[in-house]
């Protein structure tokens, strides 16, 4: 095994041009054309004129339709965005509906809406600026349109809760009287946004807009969808990871109820089409498949684990991320020396709703309708997939049934496609099986990693080696973003700065990573690196705060001088948890914090530990510095749902490989965590401002080493291998 | 043929007797509020009622449901009115992603028509339902609502 034995990737970066943010976009996912292929504006065939600007679309009853260009997969970007649109309207919040401009749309419009994608916690952050500008300049425009049918100047009207009010006369108009006059002005060149102290909807715990039609099954997802004449896919790729068809035996379920046809999609996959999916899987299920399942079919989770533990050797090449002073060296010479080895597994996103996409392919078009994180990325893998030129093609976005990174991969939107390619004329619902989900994921990367510390007499941490070894996302995902074959987002977390920068200054500090790539293909999952690397990190700081004999909080703010950001969260959660008071009989406490997607976090766990393996955590503190908070209720749910992922891993995930494969196949032996092991999530936000930060993603990451130092307070034992199934630790 | 008794209304639909019910009602019938998550009965997100009590649809063949009343999320408002189950998960804004909330919607409704007043400890036991977003304390505290309304 090298790190090269990847499958060969043919991917390009294009620049597109935008008419929004004012800068190119550097894109990092196949766009098989240049700025100049993009057709002239010709607005859009799903547009409910009258469009005031492409972010808002007023009808004549007054109703607020805000464009919404990123995704919602339960994250509540939809309402956050649109919060921001309407806070810089000034429209009436109870009128505001949403809808997703399709990809295909915004190509046409040189893309208007900017980039789609829906990951990295980035679905407020880095669209804020522009969304909100849009939601001013379409208020400017609004005013103008009234001033101009009164014939007065701008300067005397203002705007309120969808009502425009010229002062001196005290006439008034609404948003939904001017709206179409309003949307032939040129737009306004300088935008002045509000300072978010003066928000009303925006910052305010409002309702999510999407509520309603989720308590009563009305909401479509990917899955649900019908189209007149569709036909049901279900399918079957090779179970070794760069394994492919040999051969298949049609002849064995022809006959079978609903059966239409046999497909081979790609060279490693068969899909069988049927009236019904239940039909197509029972069918499916019934083929002979033989597959040529290559070398892969050797590798195992031990002969991964045995390549990786010898990239932790310092004879092997590596990488370095994060170096200050002379780490080696000061920890040859220190009074005392701390070691500890760790290892994360394979993680599988396992959304509730599997993978799936429907396509209806035609010589003259294609349609793609799915749920996707990424409706660009999506819109250019049904490009490729079918071979039609842009203004052909087009993608429907629809609710996710869960994304947590996994819905920005394509695999599933191109193979819908080549099945519909094959079936020219009829709509085809490819919908996996759970357990084609979980032995196909992009899955969360395996990593081990070696800490090193450095005491002094004093015991004053001096240097900290920190030689990770094991899988790069990017390597795989997005090579052209590896900067001379490093990836610089294996450092997340732990890096010198940015966005997920290292919280202590060590006086040497070594952080390198021996890339090494095994055959299962990687993906961003909730957190992505951030994951093993705050467990790792923030759990070998308790183990060198014991090695101290100092309380875990001390230890830390010691290192903490430099990062008084990250010391406020830790501190905030400290006070929270009552850390350095006693807890109450039989629970013990952790602490955590790391920096994520451009906010600050920190955790604290009470727990209580039964014979030494059956855990019940009680009680999760967490904090988060965001800058910004645009909707507290939703950070709230996005903070506990985070540590209910992320202890379902730590607790009950783990993918592991046997002959090549994904040992998991469902919930049964991938499991999730229930009800009954919910903790009590009490969230402290204290966002700082100046900033803004991510909240999807950055507070998984002390989930997992806030309860294992919890673990170690309670029995004095460390657990360095997961899932802790595998330790023969439980739930209580 | 199987003759289902779905919210009330008898519908013949022509698939094999071993179909699960959860794929008749999702494709035969057409209500796509129950969702498909295993097909194993691990997750719940195919919760419907049979004769009242919350069943896995993935694990209850046509045959078996037949002549049953079988009640999906489509039926569960009445004459128009949210049941006080959906009613509190608007008002508790319970849903992220929502594809889990169907089947925990009609796992919630049988445990309060058998358990009006469910204490912390019965929800945990009655409660069993996957969801990877991870609402439970949104879903805790609506339930408490719901049995309080």
């Amino acid at each position: 095994m090298n790190q090269h034995m990847m499958p060969k990737l043919n991917r390009r970066a294009f620049v597109i041009g935008t008419a929004t943010a004012g800068a190119g976009l550097a894109l990092g996912f196949d766009f098989p054309f240049g700025p100049t292929v993009v057709r002239a504006a010709d607005g859009s065939p799903e547009v409910n004129a009258p469009e005031v600007n492409a972010w808002v679309v007023i009808r004549p009853d007054d109703t607020v339709v805000i464009r919404v260009a990123r995704s919602e997969m339960g994250q509540g970007s939809l309402t956050g965005l649109a919060q921001l649109v309407a806070e810089e309207l000034q429209c009436d919040w109870s009128k505001v509906t949403t809808e997703f401009p399709t990809p295909g749309q915004s190509v046409a419009r040189k893309r208007v809406w900017g980039d789609f994608s829906t990951g990295g916690s980035r679905g407020i952050r880095s669209s804020q600026d522009y969304v909100r500008k849009g939601g001013a300049a379409a208020r400017m425009m609004l005013i103008q349109a009234a001033a101009n049918d009164w014939k007065v100047p701008t300067s005397e009207c203002t705007a309120a809760n969808s009502v425009i009010t010229h002062s001196p006369s005290g006439r008034t108009t609404t948003y939904g009287k001017v709206a179409e006059a309003a949307g032939k002005l040129e737009p306004p060149t300088d935008i002045k946004l509000k300072d978010p102290k003066d928000w009303t909807i925006a910052g305010k715990g409002v309702k999510r807009l999407d509520t309603a039609d989720k308590t009563t099954g009305k909401t479509i997802y990917g899955i649900d969808v019908k189209l007149p004449g569709m036909l049901n896919a279900a399918i079957k790729d090779c179970p070794v990871f760069g394994g492919k068809v040999k051969s298949f035996d049609e002849a064995r379920i022809a006959g079978m109820k609903g059966v239409k046809k046999v497909v081979q999609v790609g060279d490693s996959a068969i899909a069988v089409v049927a009236d019904t999916w239940w039909h197509a899987k029972t069918a499916l299920d019934a083929l002979p498949i033989v597959w040529d399942e290559g070398d892969n079919a050797m590798v195992s989770s031990e002969t991964i684990a045995k390549w990786l533990a010898e990239g932790l050797d310092d004879g092997q090449p590596a990488y370095v991320g994060n170096r200050n002073g002379d780490a080696k060296a000061a920890i040859a010479g220190a009074a005392k020396k701390i070691e500890a080895i760790y290892s994360y597994p394979y993680q599988n996103h396992a959304t509730m709703e599997p993978m799936n996409a429907t396509a209806l392919y035609t010589s003259d078009k294609c349609e793609v309708w799915c749920g996707t994180q990424n409706g660009e990325a999506a819109f250019a893998a049904a490009l490729e997939a079918s071979g039609l030129p842009a203004e052909k093609v087009d993608v429907h976005k629809l609710m996710l049934g869960g994304g947590f990174g996994r819905r920005g991969m394509t695999d599933y939107v191109r193979q819908a496609v080549a099945i519909a390619k094959q079936m020219p004329g009829t709509p085809v619902k490819l919908l996996w099986s759970r357990e084609e989900d979980m032995q196909h994921g992009k899955y969360h990367p395996v990593t081990q990693c070696r800490l090193t510390g450095a005491l002094d007499a004093d015991n004053n941490l001096t240097a900290l080696h920190y030689r990770l070894s094991g899988q790069s996302i990017l390597f795989s995902v997005r090579p052209e973003a590896l900067q001379n074959g490093m990836d610089p987002a294996a450092f997340q977390g732990v890096a010198q700065s940015g966005e997920a920068a290292i919280g202590y200054s060590v006086p040497n500090l070594l952080i390198e990573h021996a890339m090494r790539n095994p055959h299962v293909p990687p993906g961003f999952w909730r957190g992505v690196n951030v994951n093993h690397n705050a467990i790792y990190m923030e759990c070998f700081m308790d183990e060198l705060a014991q090695a101290a004999g100092q309380d875990p909080l001390e230890f830390r703010r010691k290192l903490m001088g430099k990062h008084p950001k990250n010391l406020a969260v830790l501190n905030a959660v400290a006070e929270k948890i009552g850390w350095g008071t006693p807890a109450p009989q039989g629970i013990s406490r952790g602490i955590a914090q790391v920096m994520g997607y451009g906010s600050y976090v920190a955790g604290a766990a009470e727990i209580s530990v039964t014979d030494g393996s059956r855990i019940k955590v009680h009680r999760i503190v967490a904090s988060t510095d965001p800058g910004y908070v645009v909707n507290p209720a939703q950070v709230e749910r996005q903070i506990a749902g985070s540590f209910v992922y992320g202890l379902s891993a730590l607790f009950y995930g783990g993918c592991t490989v046997k002959d090549g494969r994904i040992e998991q196949t469902n919930f049964d032996n991938y499991n999730s965590m229930r009800i009954n092991e919910m903790p009590k999530v009490e969230a402290v936000m204290v966002p700082s401002g100046g900033f803004w930060g991510g909240v999807g993603e950055p507070t998984i990451g002390v989930a997992a080493p806030a309860v294992l130092n919890a673990y170690f307070a309670a029995t004095g034992k460390r657990i360095r291998t997961f899932p802790l199934r595998s330790q023969n630790i439980t739930f209580a | 043929m199987a003759n289902l008794n779905i919210n009330g209304k008898a519908i013949s639909v022509d698939v094999e007797d071993d179909t699960p019910l959860l794929w008749a009602i999702r494709e035969n019938v057409g209500l796509t509020g129950t969702k498909y998550g295993c097909g194993i009965a691990q997750c719940g997100a195919c919760t419907v009622h049979i004769d009242g009590v919350a069943m896995r649809s993935c694990g209850v063949t046509v045959n078996e449901a037949a002549g049953k009343q079988i009640t999906t999320i489509e039926g569960l408002a009445v004459n128009g009115m949210l049941h006080k189950v959906q009613q509190a998960w608007i008002a508790n804004d319970v849903p992220q992603c929502g594809y889990c909330q169907s089947g925990m919607i009609m796992a919630v409704a049988a445990l309060l028509k058998e358990n009006p007043k469910p204490s912390d400890d019965d929800i945990n036991e009655a409660i069993t339902n996957i969801c990877r977003c991870g609402t439970f304390q949104q879903v805790r505290e609506a339930i408490h609502a719901a049995a309080n309304a």
